[in-house]
């Protein structure tokens, strides 16, 4: 069937402001989420190519899942309201420990009394800890109203290089542990005990489907609209009544909960065991490249990002070997880093708003094929 | 709703005063002890040579600056200077004279965030977008649709404003401003780099805002002829200073502006 709108006549509003008004989008969004509800469970279950053992599951569709949902987050409050972050890492990190001391018990003695939480179902720690990333994101936001751009991009810089330094030192945290590394609660949801790479996969699309659609709601809602004003020129967006302190906390907040929530999934889900190490500067700058890559203010760029950027080491290290050239680890590394630095440099130079855009482009083009116009 | 005819403007009731308006950056004096007042429903026309203080005076009445001297009453209330957010609030838009539209959105949602006041929807709904914030959402795009048909922009409603032509994103820019449903809309040069007949179209906009909307606009534009055509009153400054304020055939007759004009030495 051809990319054509032709003959899909919109008769109302509602219909031309579905979240995906041409109907191939919506067999496609479709057919994609049927696969990875029903048909990765089924794969798996019958154990068929590329699905034998766990391997693609546990290494590459989690990871996957859960670094998307830090993008979607992290693509919120740049692609969308403009305001460049390096602090992922960190607000991943508060996620991932708040999350864990909720899971084992909260117990801050204070002079006068003593505040003593029981630890709570996993479910709700990973909440809490998306919370919790949102009110440090409030309070890290306040600045960005007086400071702008790289400023602003230094002083999460410094959120990240100082919630480094409190995970480590601070042995509350981990509950101190010797090592400093902790260990993940048991996960049960709802009574039910999840454990298998698949149930973990299936928890992880669960969050994952239900924050991308949340996020694609307030994308293309008022508030939205509100974030693109003030990024596009903040002046006008003033003069017209829109408040820079709602939209940019707003935004702080939106996206600090999704990437807390993924850093309590990839802590609890992904990692299982971890140590400050997995938060740290690589992991922020790994989620920011998601997003360029991807694409600037799309919500789709962000899965393509996350998706290329966990790929490409794969592809590097099993092609050469594929093709019988031996290479080694540190050249791959090595390969990695240059092919996506030059990707970068030239994404940033052709085409600023990442493979999103290109995708889209394309799109339009098909809309007309074979016709120039 | 019918435009109030010359004598009704004469009578009529003040919507903004500007009195003793002074504003200055450093050794700048850009509005020095400036006075007028617009009138409910007139087309106010402000005219002046290059750096004569037109937009400064635009942005000190929506709030953009804030001036040194003077108060400035709006619909009754006086204040020393106004703020961005009252002045949304209280009904003033604006266009600008450098294109100010939001370029990564498209026509429809540079228009659509003209709406923002007037959502009310907090995020918790938008959040999930069913009930009350879909049919706000559906409500405000008729109502923007309606101002797409009125500035026969339909064909460009989705594209990115960026790549639109200049005399198009003049167009997306007024009806951003006219989606807030001002009481008082302020327009910096708004046919500045048109060719004749975009001139046309733009006039034929302005007339039918102020005419069918009555909506009070505060114009800010090079061309004499287009002034003498829409204005009911002019002010004129000079070097910030206002040297004539009256109907345009009073203010064309006047010595000072035409000195002001032909760049006499003062
Ligand atoms: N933000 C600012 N900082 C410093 N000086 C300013 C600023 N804005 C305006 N000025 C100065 O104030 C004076 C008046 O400028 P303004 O832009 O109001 O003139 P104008 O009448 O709109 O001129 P034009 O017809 O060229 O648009 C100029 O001398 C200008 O340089
Ligand atoms: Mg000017």
């Amino acid at each position: 069937m051809l990319y054509r709108e032709t003959g899909q006549f919109k008769t109302s509003y509602a219909a031309d402001m579905a979240i995906f008004p041409i109907r191939q989008d919506r067999i496609a969004l479709g057919a994609l989420l049927i696969f990875a509800f029903v048909g990765v469970p089924a794969l798996d279950a019958f154990q068929v190519w590329p699905f034998g053992g766990e391997y693609l599951i546990r290494a590459i569709l989690i990871p996957f899942l859960i670094l998307s949902l830090a993008a979607v987050g992290l693509n919120t409050l740049t692609g969308y309201c403009g305001q460049l972050s390096l602090g992922s890492g960190a607000f991943m990190a508060i996620g991932a420990y708040s999350a864990y001391k909720f899971g084992t018990g909260v117990r801050i003695p204070l002079e006068i009394f003593t505040i003593d939480i029981p630890p709570l179902p996993v479910f709700w720690c990973i909440l809490l800890g998306g919370l919790m990333a949102a009110f440090v994101g409030i309070l890290f936001g306040v600045p960005s109203l007086r400071i702008k751009g790289l400023y602003l991009a230094v002083a999460t810089l410094a959120a990240q290089f100082f919630f480094d330094w409190l995970f480590i030192r601070v042995k509350w945290f981990t509950n101190y542990t010797s090592s400093g590394s902790v260990v993940a609660p048991d996960l049960t949801f709802f009574g039910l005990y999840v454990n298998k790479p698949i149930e973990r996969y299936m928890l992880c699309l669960i969050f994952v489907t239900v924050f991308a659609l949340m996020a694609k709601n307030l994308v293309r809602g008022n508030i939205g609209r509100q974030w693109m004003a003030i990024r596009d020129m903040d002046i006008a967006a003033e003069l017209m009544g829109i408040r820079p302190l709602y939209a940019k906390l707003t935004a702080f907040a939106i996206s600090s909960f999704m990437i807390g929530v993924a850093g309590a999934l990839w802590a609890f889900i992904y990692l299982g065991a971890w140590e400050p190490l997995a938060f740290n500067i690589d992991r922020s700058f790994q989620i920011l490249f998601m997003v360029i890559i991807g694409g600037l203010g799309s919500i789709l760029g962000s899965f393509l990002g996350a998706a290329f950027i966990l790929v490409l080491p794969i592809l590097l290290d099993q092609v050469p070997h594929a093709l019988g050239i031996a290479v080694s680890v540190e050249t791959v590394s090595l390969l990695v880093f240059m092919v996506t630095g030059a990707l970068i440099c030239w994404l940033l130079i052709v085409e600023p708003h990442g493979f999103a855009r290109l995708w889209s482009t394309g799109k339009e083009k098909l809309r007309f094929w074979p016709y120039p116009y | 709703m019918r435009a109030p005819s010359a004598s009704d403007i004469a009578a009529g009731e003040i919507l903004l005063s500007i009195e003793n308006v002074s504003l200055s950056f450093g050794g700048v004096r850009a509005i020095r002890d400036v006075s007028f007042d617009i009138k409910k429903g007139e087309v106010r026309a402000i005219i002046g040579p290059n750096g004569a203080g037109k937009t400064s005076m635009l942005n000190v009445i929506n709030g953009f600056y804030q001036p040194q001297h003077g108060r400035i009453t709006f619909k009754g209330e006086t204040r020393t200077k106004m703020r961005p957010y009252d002045a949304a609030r209280g009904g003033i838009a604006r266009t600008f004279q450098n294109v100010a539209l939001f370029k990564g959105m498209s026509a429809l949602d540079n228009i659509m965030a003209g709406r923002t006041l007037k959502m009310k929807r907090g995020f918790l709904w938008q959040i999930l977008r069913v009930g009350p914030a879909l049919t706000e959402e559906i409500e405000h795009r008729r109502r923007v649709e309606e101002i797409i048909d009125f500035l026969e922009i339909q064909a460009i409603r989705k594209v990115p404003v960026a790549r639109l032509p200049y005399g198009l994103q003049k167009r997306v820019e007024l009806g951003r401003a006219l989606a807030m449903e001002p009481e008082l809309l302020l327009l910096d040069e708004p046919m500045a780099g048109m060719n004749l007949e975009e001139k046309e179209d733009m006039s034929r906009f302005i007339i039918d805002v102020n005419d069918h909307f009555g909506t009070t606009i505060a114009l800010i534009e090079h061309d004499m002829g287009v002034v003498m055509d829409l204005s009911d009153r002019v002010v004129v400054l000079d070097h910030g200073v206002k040297i004539a304020d009256g109907t345009p055939d009073a203010v064309k007759a006047n010595q000072d502006v035409i000195d002001a004009y032909l760049g006499v030495a003062h």
